[in-house]
């Protein structure tokens, strides 16, 4: 079950500066952390966050190790039109998570 | 009253006072916190909103588990028990709670496996698996903001007294008791971290220091661990009893599950 949870507005204002607050399940496994016997636990995390605003890339984050598990991750854009956000998670292990919303700009 | 029964009286009620300081401690119900209000502005933010709250992720998941058909009954949990928003509000409140089939009190986790393995005829979870946290989480979700109500009867009672004294009992390497440090302690701090209360009110909650949701069980191990105890496995009924009496000694006190803890 890989699950995430996207928070924004319906709708906003034309112009309008909205928050958007992203919560991914992931484990966040560095790749540093070793089992009892001594083994190297592989890591396994997400590499990349985006979110497209109608087909347009607004946001971008590059994750690396020692992030926490389940990444919490809030910015801000500015409204301009009525339509999609799409958010994408990709990670290791051909982790791919894509959820999206819709907002109404008036 | 002869001056012998006088004095005998007198040692009685000097013993009476004695045994009462020894467990003087505990807290006044009024003065009982949360460990919530102990917590960051930062953490407390991030427990108050859904939208940043990682304990939601477990809830989501339990809320399709409640709705997914299991075992030889092919019956889900809502194929009984309907809408949990109903179905399910106050009952992790009033956990532990008394089972008359095992003739004690039995945790929420208890609860929801013994329905498994009576009712779907499916295999019991186990301890720990995100199976069963997101499903007591989603269960105890159903009654966030309710006062924590524990049924004390005659049943009870001495699973409820049994959890106090251990409690009370001082025990480990480091020979601590309980008490010592969320009774008589609490507020100060140990090492970084402040010493709280040790109110139940969260549970299942999301700790940042595990990275993920954990059950009141394995907070109650941890703290054995800590204090270098011998650790009771998961749903002993030495961890139940304490969990009633935690419960009960936190009997008002509101839900906030799914919480989360530094």
């Amino acid at each position: 079950m890989a699950r995430a949870v996207v928070t924004l507005p319906a709708q906003a204002k034309r112009g309008e500066i909205i928050e958007i607050k992203t919560l991914a399940q992931h484990a966040m496994e560095t790749g540093f952390r070793r089992t009892q016997l001594g083994e190297l636990i592989p890591r396994d995390i997400i590499r990349r966050f985006t979110c497209t605003y109608n087909g347009t890339e607004v946001y971008r984050v590059d994750l690396h190790p020692a992030m926490s598990a389940n990444p919490l991750i809030a910015f801000t854009t500015v409204a301009t039109e009525s339509g999609a956000l799409s958010f994408q998670w990709v990670g290791d292990n051909g982790y791919t998570v894509t959820e999206i919303a819709s907002i109404r700009v008036e | 009253m002869s001056l012998r029964t006088g004095v005998r009286s007198l040692a009685w009620v000097a013993a009476c006072a004695l045994l009462a300081n020894a467990w003087a401690a505990e807290i006044p119900l009024g003065e009982r916190r949360s460990g919530y209000d102990l917590m960051s502005r930062e953490t407390r933010a991030m427990q108050d909103e859904d939208a940043t709250n990682p304990g939601m992720l477990w809830v989501l998941d339990g809320e399709a588990l409640w709705n997914r058909k299991a075992g030889a009954a092919e019956r889900a949990c809502a194929d009984c028990h309907g809408d949990a928003r109903a179905s399910m509000k106050g009952v992790a409140a009033s956990y532990p709670a008394f089972d008359s089939s095992r003739a004690r009190p039995v945790s929420l986790e208890q609860r929801i496996n013994l329905c498994r393995t009576g009712r779907q005829k499916a295999a019991p979870l186990a301890y720990e698996s995100k199976e069963l946290l997101a499903l007591s989480a989603y269960v105890a979700r159903q009654s966030r903001g309710l006062p924590i109500s524990i049924l004390i009867d005659a049943r009870s009672k001495p699973f409820l007294e049994a959890g106090r004294e251990a409690f009370h009992r001082r025990q480990g390497q480091l020979n601590l008791a309980c008490a010592q440090c969320h009774d008589d302690n609490w507020g100060k701090r140990l090492a970084g971290s402040v010493i709280p209360q040790a109110h139940p009110t969260g549970y299942p909650l999301y700790r940042l220091e595990w990275q993920g949701l954990g059950s009141l069980q394995r907070r109650l191990r941890n703290c054995l661990t800590g204090i270098r105890a011998q650790v009771p496995d998961f749903g002993a009924a030495e961890l139940v009893d304490l969990e009633l009496f935690l419960m009960w000694r936190a009997r008002g006190m509101k839900i906030e599950t799914p919480a989360v803890r530094p």
